[in-house]
């Protein structure tokens, strides 16, 4: 909502030296949040009113000229040259005389043009810096109209020095969008005495009423009122002040009728809607829309209507209007009209905002009346309109009113008088609770603590005692609510589940690896480029009906997608090395049921609520890391060591010790991993994850380097971690032993190292692999592993021969077992 | 060497005379002092401590002596010893010192030589931030609640009072789910999880509940569609909005610093009533101290607790949200909004681990 201070100050009587400064305090403190001040852009110089007092026609140029003798106040009318053509002589218009200066810095000076000296500039509304308006010259007025004489300056005529505030209002406060509630909140914030524009009453017109109507859907439209207007002049232009408002409220100027409906609408918060009434067929009747029915709108488009839902305007001819929304385009105000049927009324929020949604119309009417629109104001805004119609149109009201009014009374709200002060925590005697409460517009009875309050009829927001609180706490003013730390019970600290995902980021970020969240939207090339089988179950993807970008309809089942975009990212930037990690909640697809939608009154029951809950899709919590470039890089210590699939293996390794479980790895294959080189990650017997390098194929398609790594693991499937059991620790001295077994190349070293294990029982403190061979002395197809262990009892210390069986078990075991042969 | 049975002459036992006892000190101090390393040294040493050194060899003179004069002679030749030995000792202690101060020289290294072999990594500035603000509320007694990002519509909006047709749903800028009846969408605030705590627990309830939500804004220096808030939801006995002001000023300056304090203005959410937006005073912004705009709370509604299951007569509540990356630009000056959600490793980086 654009508020013109100089409109505003029609209501208010703004106390003398408020700033804009201070309106904006103001407004802010009344909970109406200041978006945006626009100021004029200045002038300077001499900007006077002018009078033209004859026209001379120049037809010697390529377009025509006029060369004008304007009376603006001074012995002798000056001459100006003006290529407008949008006024005749006699009309008052805004001059520049030489020395001023217009928005822009367009310095007005006497030149000679068109073969005549021109002394000054008749100026437009675009060239004053007061709107777009391309229609010419601003004509103030014209001969016999009440306008100032000429050489009165005319900053204050065209209220250049007028500023514009800016409002952004909440939902809950709809009789804010028009200039009345504006005052009454303004006149309240700043204390000052302020009038009520639909504080009037309109006048008896006689006779029968001037249409014919009936209200089919009374829940939809408790009042519906019209009146009609004949002798309207069809070219009358809307006055230049109207159309100013108009402009500065954001609303395009398009004729005298609507014009006028429009500014009604600003001042007093009624929409309303005009009709050419000589295109209107027969009685009117409001009711909900048949199967089948359409409606060419005003705004051109043919709108097939909800049969059922939308609630229309009719005339024996079909539709005319959908109504709160928007006009049909056959009844049309035209350049012909001169018959008006003017509409008002009050139509059903809910309704409003589905007709509105539906056929994406999201007029400045449907605003209003989805928000809520006084009732009482649609006789008072015919009135009103018919009023200013009558003033610059010449129209007069024919027949009396039509007024279908099937309101109920008005609801009653029972407040406690202490209740304010016990949600705000300050102690507002009752008298301010009823001074605040009447401010607001209410109707405060009844005695002693127990109020009665009657909300007015333009706050259909106040509706729970709550909602009357927050008038009197806010109107009050929240500065005055003091500072209190209430005593919260122990707490539990944080969950498992939250201590473990914290562990698990802060030891790949202390192992080297980047944090590096990305938005969780993917699209099917990515699925593609992965190389996913089509039935692979990450296919299965849950879409967004209204996604940001076509591309990236559906959200990720695997963390890989987001993270080698941000990989390639900061390649793109200039990285060579480079280890990121992401963490964060996958979304797996499936077909599933939906989710129920009980509605706001109250506590669904179990089984619903149980249905609503079971509905929402587990989600779960997925880390990835992806590695490229060297993991160490090169330096004074000698060359670089490349990232390579160990790494991605190890930082799986990191995560499960960080969530304090033993991860055990073994070959794999999983897109988008290398067959060859894919670890397949488990806890147990259950599969968590995947690390290793990725396909070839799947780095090309992404154009990532080669051998980039990655890894990815469910956390949730993680199981708790048990309490660790604290080791006793031997004083006695350890033996080192030293084993290599060569095996063929097939077997895995995890197999060798868990037969070790098992080979020499109880006694093994340590083991530990330091070295893989291949090559001369070793046979085509195997390979030598040397394993260091460490010996150690607990209560004793080792003798010989206790030792030399611990190396023949794990010798014999290794041998046996895998086919292996102690190296010499 | 003197008999045993020699009579006894001190004269002929000249070994023993003083100044053959300090002229053996003094060629053994000499040599000492000439051994110019500690080969040199020890070269010379047995010619001086040996077992035929004179001060060695005078001491078996001893039992030449008569008993009356062996007392004497005796501390004589041992006080020669001690002479000869500290003489030792001290030149040794002066060539080893010599040695280490020449061998530890050659030792030296650059210090400043770099060793980062494993490149430092880092945690994204708006986890380490959303961490710090779940453990002030820990340490108020809250605790960390969490709930789906793919949330059901009734929970995201009826169950805190925004009906099918309130207006509040439809400038949500919601991101809707299929199929068209899922009644899925993906949560536009963490306020579901206030629904969700309140259908699952019972008051006193003191929660907070970060999390990452989601608006179709396209992405921009100041928007952006995926971001995070931080929700706080208090249900008890008695509470006021005071409670709510300690509660954010409490917040505030634990995060911004001793001056922080909170100024709320009017606004609306359907889930609360009375509503306020509320700005914090940042005295250490970048562009000097202000206040800038943080987040929304109020006065849980009471049509919310009957929702919930909650008696609105015997229980009152707060609640209130903010934005992490709200937070995280102004108390650590980012000024462009990509930065924080891109990726880039130089971006995050430079915040650290932060623990």
């Amino acid at each position: 909502m654009r508020v013109p201070i100089g409109w505003l100050a029609e209501y208010v009587d703004v106390p003398a030296g408020t700033t804009v400064e201070d309106l904006d305090t103001a407004f802010v403190r009344l909970g109406l949040e200041v978006e945006e001040i626009h100021r004029p852009e200045p002038v300077t110089g001499p900007l006077v009113v002018g009078k033209v007092l004859a026209i001379e026609e120049l037809t010697e140029f390529k377009k025509p000229i006029r060369y004008t003798q304007v009376d603006v106040g001074e012995e002798e009318p000056r001459g100006i040259v003006c290529g407008a053509r949008n006024f005749a002589a006699g009309d008052t218009v805004v001059v520049a005389l030489p020395g001023a200066v217009l928005p822009g810095g367009f310095e007005i000076a006497s030149r000679t043009t068109y073969g005549r000296i021109s002394d000054g500039m008749i100026c437009s509304v675009r060239e004053l810096g007061l709107g777009e308006d391309h229609a010419g010259i601003l004509v103030l007025g014209s001969e016999g109209a009440d306008v100032p004489p000429p050489g009165t300056p005319a900053g204050p005529v065209t209220g250049l020095d007028d500023v514009v505030i800016e409002l952004a209002v909440t939902p809950d406060r709809g009789y804010c969008l028009a200039m009345r509630g504006i005052a009454r909140e303004m006149g309240t914030g700043l204390g000052a005495p302020w009038r009520d524009p639909g504080a009037v009453t309109p006048p008896a017109w006689s006779g029968a009423p001037a249409w014919q109507v009936s209200v089919e859907a009374p829940e939809r439209c408790d009042r519906f009122s019209m009146l009609a207007l004949e002798g309207l002049d069809p070219t009358a232009p809307s006055p230049w002040w109207l159309r100013r408002r108009l402009t500065q409220a954001g609303i395009r100027s398009i004729s005298l009728a609507v014009d006028v409906t429009n500014y009604v609408m600003l001042e007093l918060g009624q929409p309303m809607h005009a009709f050419d009434r000589d295109r209107v067929t027969g009685p009117i009747r409001v009711r909900l829309a048949r199967e089948g029915e359409r409606l060419d709108t005003l705004d051109g488009t043919t709108r097939t209507l909800a049969a059922g839902d939308d609630l229309l305007i009719t005339d024996d001819t079909g539709p005319i209007g959908l109504a709160a929304v928007m006009g049909g385009a056959s009844t049309e105000i035209g350049e012909g009209t001169t018959a008006v049927l003017l509409e008002a009324a009050h139509w059903e929020p809910t309704g409003v905002a589905r007709t509105a949604r539906r056929h994406r119309l999201p007029s400045e009417a449907a605003k209003r009346f989805e928000r809520g629109v006084d009732p009482e104001m649609t006789v008072v805004a015919l009135a009103r309109a018919a009023e200013l119609l009558a003033e610059y149109g010449g129209a007069t009201v024919v027949g009396g009113v039509v007024d279908v009014d099937t309101r109920g009374a008005r609801p009653r709200i029972a407040l406690d008088v202490d209740r304010p002060a016990r949600t705000a925590g300050v102690a507002y005697p009752p008298g301010q609770v009823v001074e605040l409460l009447t401010a607001v517009g209410c109707t405060v009875d009844g005695e002693g603590p127990a109020l009665q309050v009657t909300p007015p009829s333009w706050r259909p927001d106040l509706t729970d005692p709550a909602d009357l609180v927050e008038e009197v706490v806010r109107l009050a003013g929240y500065d005055d609510i003091p500072s209190v730390l209430p005593t919260a019970p122990p707490g539990r600290g944080l969950t498992e589940v939250q201590r473990r995902r914290r562990a698990i980021g802060r030891a790949l970020a202390e192992t080297g690896y980047v944090e590096a969240p990305s938005y969780p939207f993917v699209g099917t090339p990515a699925l593609d480029a992965l190389g996913l089988a089509d039935d692979d179950e990450r296919r299965a993807v849950v879409v967004v009906r209204n996604p940001l970008s076509e591309e990236e309809p559906a959200l990720r089942t695997t963390l890989l997608p987001g993270l080698l975009a941000t990989l390639a990212r900061n390649l793109s930037r200039g990285q060579r090395d480079l280890a990121l990690f992401e963490h964060g909640a996958v979304f797996p697809g499936g077909v599933r049921t939906p989710a129920p939608i009980p509605g706001v009154e109250a506590r669904p029951d179990d089984e619903t609520l149980a249905a609503v809950l079971g509905a929402v899709p587990q989600q779960p919590w997925h880390v990835a890391v992806a590695l490229t470039g060297h993991r160490e890089p090169r330096g004074w210590w000698g060359p670089g060591r490349p990232a390579l699939w160990a790494d991605a293996v190890e930082a799986a390794r990191r995560v499960a010790a960080a969530a304090g479980v033993e991860l055990t790895v073994r070959a794999g294959e999983r897109a988008p991993w290398h067959p060859g080189r894919c670890a397949e990650l488990l806890v147990g017997d259950v599969v968590v994850g995947h690390a290793g390098e990725l396909h070839p194929r799947v780095c090309a398609a992404l154009e990532l380097p080669a051998r980039t790594s990655v890894m990815e693991l469910d956390v949730d499937a993680l199981p708790a971690a048990p309490v660790p059991v604290g080791p006793s620790i031997s004083a006695f001295p350890p033996v080192f032993v030293d084993l290599a077994f060569v095996v063929d190349d097939e077997v895995p070293a995890a197999e060798v190292e868990r037969t070790i294990r098992a080979g020499a029982g109880a006694l093994l403190e340590g083991l530990r692999l330091f070295d893989v061979y291949t090559g001369a002395s070793v046979p085509q197809g195997r390979k030598s592993l040397a394993y260091a262990l460490t010996l150690r009892a607990p209560d004793r210390t080792l003798s010989g021969e206790e030792v030399a069986a611990v190396r023949n078990d794990v010798i014999a075991a290794v041998e046996g077992g895998l086919g292996a042969e102690l190296r010499g | 060497m003197s008999g045993a049975n020699d009579p006894y002459d001190p004269k002929q036992v000249a070994a023993l005379s003083p100044e053959a006892l300090d002229d053996a000190v003094a060629a053994a101090q000499e040599a000492f002092a000439q051994a110019g390393d500690l080969e040199a040294l020890a070269a010379v040493r047995p010619a001086h401590l040996g077992d035929r050194a004179p001060v060695l060899l005078a001491r078996r003179e001893l039992g030449a002596l008569p008993p009356a004069a062996r007392s004497d002679a005796g501390k004589r030749v041992n006080a020669a010893r001690v002479a000869v030995q500290t003489a030792y000792d001290a030149r040794l202690a002066e060539l080893e010192a010599e040695r280490d101060a020449r061998v530890l020289a050659e030792e030296r290294v650059d210090v400043t030589l770099p060793w980062d072999r494993t490149p430092r990594g880092a945690r994204h500035p708006l986890t380490t931030l959303t961490d710090r603000i779940a453990d002030i509320f820990v340490g108020m007694g809250y605790e960390v609640a969490d709930g789906p990002e793919l949330e059901a519509e009734w929970l995201n909006f009826d169950a805190l009072n925004i009906g099918r047709d309130h207006p509040a749903r439809t400038m949500m800028d919601t991101f809707f789910v299929a199929p068209e009846d899922s009644g899925l969408v993906l949560r536009t605030h963490t306020s579901p999880v206030q629904a969700r705590t309140m259908l699952s627990r019972t008051p006193p309830i003191y929660v907070v509940a970060p999390g990452r939500v989601y608006r179709t804004d396209e992405l921009d220096a100041t928007h952006t569609p995926v971001f995070h808030q931080v929700e706080g939801l208090a249900i008890d006995r008695g509470l006021t909005m005071a409670h709510l002001r300690g509660t954010l000023d409490h917040l505030a300056r634990s995060l911004f610093g001793a001056d922080a304090i909170t100024r709320w203005r009017p606004s609306y959410f359907p889930f609360t009533e009375p509503s306020a937006e509320f700005d914090v005073w940042f005295p250490e912004h970048r562009d000097g101290p202000r206040w800038v705009e943080w987040g929304g709370c109020g006065m849980v509604n009471p049509r919310v607790l009957v929702a919930c299951g909650i008696d609105p007569d015997e229980y009152s509540g707060f609640a209130f949200g903010m934005g992490i990356e709200r937070a995280l630009q102004f108390r650590s000056g980012v000024g462009d909004m990509r930065d924080i959600v891109e990726g880039d490793v130089r971006f995050t980086r430079a915040f650290g681990v932060e623990q």
